[in-house]
């Protein structure tokens, strides 16, 4: 009764608590020492590099992997024991599924629907995800966009309170990506929680509440996207034109760390107010460049500072 | 339960529209009848050495029950290993299992769908036996039933086996076709059983098609119930379950 008592405290703080998380294929280390905790509505995001072993974490955490050690909770169940009662109340958009190539769309929905005990309307789910007029398409003439949206109806299909959505955008061309990121903010607004793992530091920034970077199978920062720029990347750089040769005298200011010229383009690199310094400073000699602007760093320069690399290496 | 009716609807409309499958499972077996009744007739006969052939009866009425295991051979050693290989290869086992559809659903609904199947296909070759030749018509409907269902369950058993321990559509898709042709001209599907001599008779022996013929076509015939054949049949089905359940993998 005690453990029971402690599960339901539990839920009222985190949806999900992984503590120590450890799987290795072999003597591949994919998940070396994995922690973290999911609040109830949030979209939780885990941002890494191919191989950095996201899916395997959340893989673990859908028991459709048995990890080699740690503890966690979902749900207020442990996934390597109540794996049919958890498979229920999750929804899996996986990386490298598919359906049979001949299945209708509203058949593979149907399908699906017959899971849960309720009685769930998958039409509205149709409508929803603009896949109407599609029903009676087969899944093998469906395009790539069209496929994910299935996938995420699939996954939403038994009304879940957490989903897990494992590169969804990847494959998709610009104008999908921003349509789909506009419906994994809709399935929030439901009220459920979402995981989302990716490798794109554009969708992480935009979509996440929380965000853990992960690699080499550890997380090596986890914040908000803001707080982790604050935290790791608080440089701004302010760049213009100038034919001006000599403007060593930029270096007085003392909030900046660097300058680069090459050519008649300039970048200051530092942090505080630059902007408003350099732009001071300039007018002071005299220059008034038409192009000075300011690049605010984003997630892409925590990832290059905590992992010493580009993503898409 | 109601997951499992579903699944059982889906996968025996996805069958439908798979016209090789369909080729193979329900008109290949008929193409077969019609060239052996073209090439032997329907007259019981002995050969030129006086030999008893067929069992003693007439040639079509000897290859309409065998045509019967045909048609499950053709579920248990091609259609059923290629669909599950297939599905395990894309990733549709890993989808099915994430959504909570249980090992029990998905081969459950492969039984339902191959017994479908092999009921369409056994009456069509009836039907066509009749037509063309004018056979006799089953003696022991109710062992043959009985016989029917036993060899079914033993080749979907068969089929999940494969299924289980083949890594993709085409290995699934070799081996099965090796084994289908392989058995078919040993087993007793192809020429008279008894004019294969030594290894050939030997490998006929040991192929499950062979047994499964037996048990059908004894009570077709009148011959009543082949406690033998029976047993090893049964005995196949343990074994291949027991292997399938050992070594079933969702991805």
């Amino acid at each position: 009764m005690a453990i029971q008592d402690e599960r339901v405290c539990f839920t009222l703080t985190a949806i999900i608590k992984v503590e120590n998380l450890r799987k290795t294929y072999g003597t591949t280390v994919a998940v070396d020492d994995i922690s973290f905790e999911v609040a109830e509505g949030d979209i939780f995001g885990l941002l890494g590099p191919n191989g950095a072993g996201k899916t395997t974490t959340v893989e673990c955490l859908q028991a459709l992997r048995q990890p080699d050690s740690g503890m966690m909770n979902i749900l207020g169940l442990d996934p390597r024991h109540d794996a049919p009662a958890l498979r229920r109340q999750i929804g899996s958009q996986l990386q490298e599924s598919a359906l049979p190539d001949r299945i209708k769309v509203w058949e593979a929905l149907d399908l699906f629907a017959s899971v849960t005990p309720e009685k769930l309307d998958w039409q509205v789910l149709l409508e929803q995800w603009g896949l109407a007029e599609k029903r009676k398409s087969t899944f093998a003439s469906l395009s790539g966009g069209q496929r994910q949206r299935l996938f995420i109806a699939l996954a939403l299909v038994n009304n879940p309170r957490i989903v897990f959505l494992d590169e969804m955008t990847t494959g998709l061309d610009p104008a999908a990506r921003r349509i789909a990121w506009d419906l994994i903010r809709s399935i929030r607004e439901r009220g459920a929680t979402v995981i989302l793992v990716t490798h794109f530091m554009d969708e992480a920034e935009k979509l996440c509440d929380r965000l853990a970077i992960v690699d080499r199978g550890k997380i090596v920062a986890m914040d908000t996207p803001q707080g982790l720029i604050t935290q790791y990347a608080s440089e701004v750089r302010v760049i213009f034109t100038s034919d001006f040769a000599d403007l060593s005298w930029l270096h007085n200011i003392a909030q900046i760390k660097k300058i680069t010229k090459s050519g008649p383009r300039v970048e200051v690199e530092g942090s505080g107010p630059v902007l408003a310094l350099v732009a001071a400073s300039l007018v002071e000699h005299g220059i008034t460049p038409t192009d000075l602007r300011i690049e605010q760093p984003t997630l892409e320069d925590v990832f290059l500072k905590l992992t010493g690399k580009d993503i898409g290496e | 339960m109601r997951t499992l009716v579903k699944l059982s609807w889906v996968e025996l409309k996805l069958f439908v529209r798979e016209p090789i499958t369909v080729i193979f499972t329900l008109a290949l077996p008929i193409i077969f009848l019609f060239v052996m009744g073209g090439v032997f007739g329907n007259e019981a006969s002995t050969d030129d050495g006086g030999m008893v052939v067929f069992r003693g009866v007439g040639p079509l009425d000897y290859y309409i029950p065998a045509y019967f295991a045909l048609v499950m051979m053709a579920i248990g050693t091609v259609a059923l290993p290629v669909h599950l290989a297939g599905y395990r290869e894309r990733g549709i086992l890993r989808r099915l299992r994430a959504s909570s559809i249980s090992v029990w659903s998905v081969l459950g609904s492969q039984l339902a769908v191959s017994f479908v199947i092999a009921i369409i296909g056994s009456i069509l070759i009836l039907i066509c036996g009749i037509i063309a030749y004018s056979p006799n018509m089953p003696q022991e409907v109710g062992l043959l039933i009985l016989a029917f269902l036993l060899g079914l369950i033993s080749f979907t058993a068969f089929g999940f086996f494969l299924g289980a321990v083949l890594p993709s559509t085409r290995a699934a898709q070799g081996l099965g076709l090796i084994l289908f042709f392989v058995m078919m001209i040993l087993g007793g599907a192809g020429p008279p059983p008894e004019v294969l001599t030594g290894a050939m008779d030997i490998i006929g022996q040991i192929t499950p098609l062979r047994h499964v013929i037996i048990i059908l076509q004894d009570p077709y015939l009148g011959f009543g119930w082949n406690q033998n054949a029976s047993l090893i049949v049964a005995g196949i089905t343990v074994v291949a379950i027991a292997l399938a359940a050992r070594y079933f993998r969702w991805e």
